[in-house]
């Protein structure tokens, strides 16, 4: 038979009960505004860091038939400022910098040089549209092969003729689905697209794809991570 | 089915009323912790929604509806972002411990829908959508509630299996093929949104409906007086 107490004494049971339920405040931290910033970054750190973790170089992001492709005149151009940052065609190089045997300024016939390939990838923005695009170049992996990287450096960085600035980290620089872009749909890369010189890495956001390329440097030590990583946006964002 | 019960006697008027343990503290705290994860997913999930209101095309973009920001945690893409990948492990978490705990203790008997309880589905819904005879209660959980329980489980898991595919739509490109690529996981994942939230609209509308023993044996665990104990 069930046991029989007096009410008191169940009260006392089911108070204890409900303190036992005080460790979920701690969730109010979120709510205080100078605990806020540090958690949301400590999430978002993790979240990085689990998306290091599940990031493997060797598994590739699915291709697409050319019926596939998002029309040319539909892929969207998306700028933090200027879709043309006027870069002189002529006089452009790309200049290399940082943990590499052979620094210097490149010029596009160089890179041009490299093995050229082509894929039919989803291009995924942090908005949250997505299209499939064309992409012709070189693999980003056999240029710093030619430039003698240090492939144990931790990350490559990239300057932007419009400023824009951005990171990698070096398992996804060397994937082999990781471009430098000059070709959109088989035609050289147009200047809102990037021209001369882009990346494409399908295992990445599009913010992480930066356009008008103007300096590559490997690096252990980043000082910025990138534009809109520095606002707040995940450091990581592999796909 | 309950696990522990006892009767209360109250010394004044030596009235004596029952009392159920239904609810143990592991769930209890998962209840919660829960009801707060869900409240900020949905949130920054909307906020994330408004920087690309849509499910066809970015050119042309036609929006779907322009949510309002006040109906939104974040304040911006990048800030809802990270609110939406901060919780979504709380939210990971607090599922898989629910679920193991469920599971180890054998709790699950309670609350888990099973074949048998199909039978009791209808009367269940008779009585409270077409008025209906009130089916005899018998157990904590009727079989509507199971069944109601039950889904709401398999939609959480859902979310997050749409959310990871949108997410990671590359190292998890299996996950995003069996829904029809990132561009569907995406609808998925908001759609399967709309169906917690009608979950939790019922949830909510239930809680209201049975009133204040049966709220605060989500707080306290026992459940005094239960319907199902009376002679």
């Amino acid at each position: 038979m069930n046991s029989r107490i007096d009410e008191r004494k169940f009260r006392r049971i089911s108070r204890r009960e409900l303190l036992k339920l005080t460790p979920i405040v701690a969730l109010g931290a979120f709510a205080v505004p100078a605990l806020q910033k540090p958690l949301l970054k400590a999430g978002l750190g993790f979240s990085d860091w689990a998306s290091g973790k599940l990031f493997r170089p060797g598994h590739l992001a699915p291709t697409f038939a050319d019926s596939d492709l998002t029309p040319f005149s539909k892929f969207p151009i998306n700028d933090y400022d200027v879709d043309d940052p006027g870069v002189d065609f002529d006089r452009w190089t790309l200049t290399v910098a940082g943990a590499v045997q052979k620094p210097g300024d490149y010029t596009l016939a160089h890179i041009q040089t490299l093995p050229k390939f082509t894929q039919n990838t989803r291009h995924v923005c942090v908005e949250g549209w997505d299209v499939i695009g064309n992409f012709g170049g070189v693999r980003l992996s056999d240029f710093l092969k030619t430039v003698g990287a240090d492939t144990t450096a931790r990350f490559l960085t990239v300057q932007c003729a419009d400023d824009y600035y951005e990171s990698l980290d070096m398992a996804t620089a060397l994937h082999p689905q990781t471009l430098l872009c000059y070709e959109m749909y088989g035609q050289p890369l147009t200047r809102e697209h990037g021209a001369p010189l882009r990346l494409n890495i399908p295992t990445k956001v599009g913010y992480k794809q930066a356009k008008y390329l103007t300096d590559l440097k490997v690096t252990n030590v980043i000082e910025r991570v990138g534009y809109w990583e520095d606002q707040g946006y995940s450091e990581f964002y592999g796909l | 089915m309950s696990t522990q019960a006892i009767s209360i006697e109250n010394v004044k008027t030596g009235e004596v009323t029952e009392a159920v343990y239904e609810h143990p503290l592991v769930v209890r705290i998962c209840h919660w912790v829960n009801a707060v994860s869900l409240f900020v997913m949905v949130g920054s999930g909307l906020q994330i929604f408004r920087a690309f209101p849509s499910f066809g095309a970015k050119i042309p973009q036609k929006d779907l509806i322009n949510w309002p920001k006040a109906f939104a945690i974040g304040g911006w893409l990048g800030g809802a972002l990270q609110w939406h990948l901060t919780f979504m492990w709380i939210y990971l978490a607090t599922g898989l411990v629910y679920v193991g705990y469920q599971l180890f203790s054998g709790n699950y008997k309670q609350v888990l829908f099973a074949p048998r309880d199909l039978p009791g589905v209808w009367p269940m819904v008779r009585h409270y959508f077409f008025f209906g005879p009130k089916p005899p209660v018998t157990e904590a959980y009727n079989s509507l509630q199971k069944h109601a329980y039950t889904s709401a489980i398999g939609l959480g898991v859902l979310s997050v299996l749409t959310g990871f595919a949108v997410w990671k739509p590359v190292q998890f490109s299996w996950l995003a093929w069996m829904m029809g690529g990132f561009h569907l996981a995406r609808l998925w994942h908001f759609l399967i949104m709309w169906a917690i939230l009608a979950f939790l609209f019922g949830h909510l509308v239930m809680v209201v409906l049975h009133g204040w023993n049966n709220f605060v044996s989500m707080l306290t665990g026992w459940k005094e007086d239960p319907e199902y104990l009376s002679k």
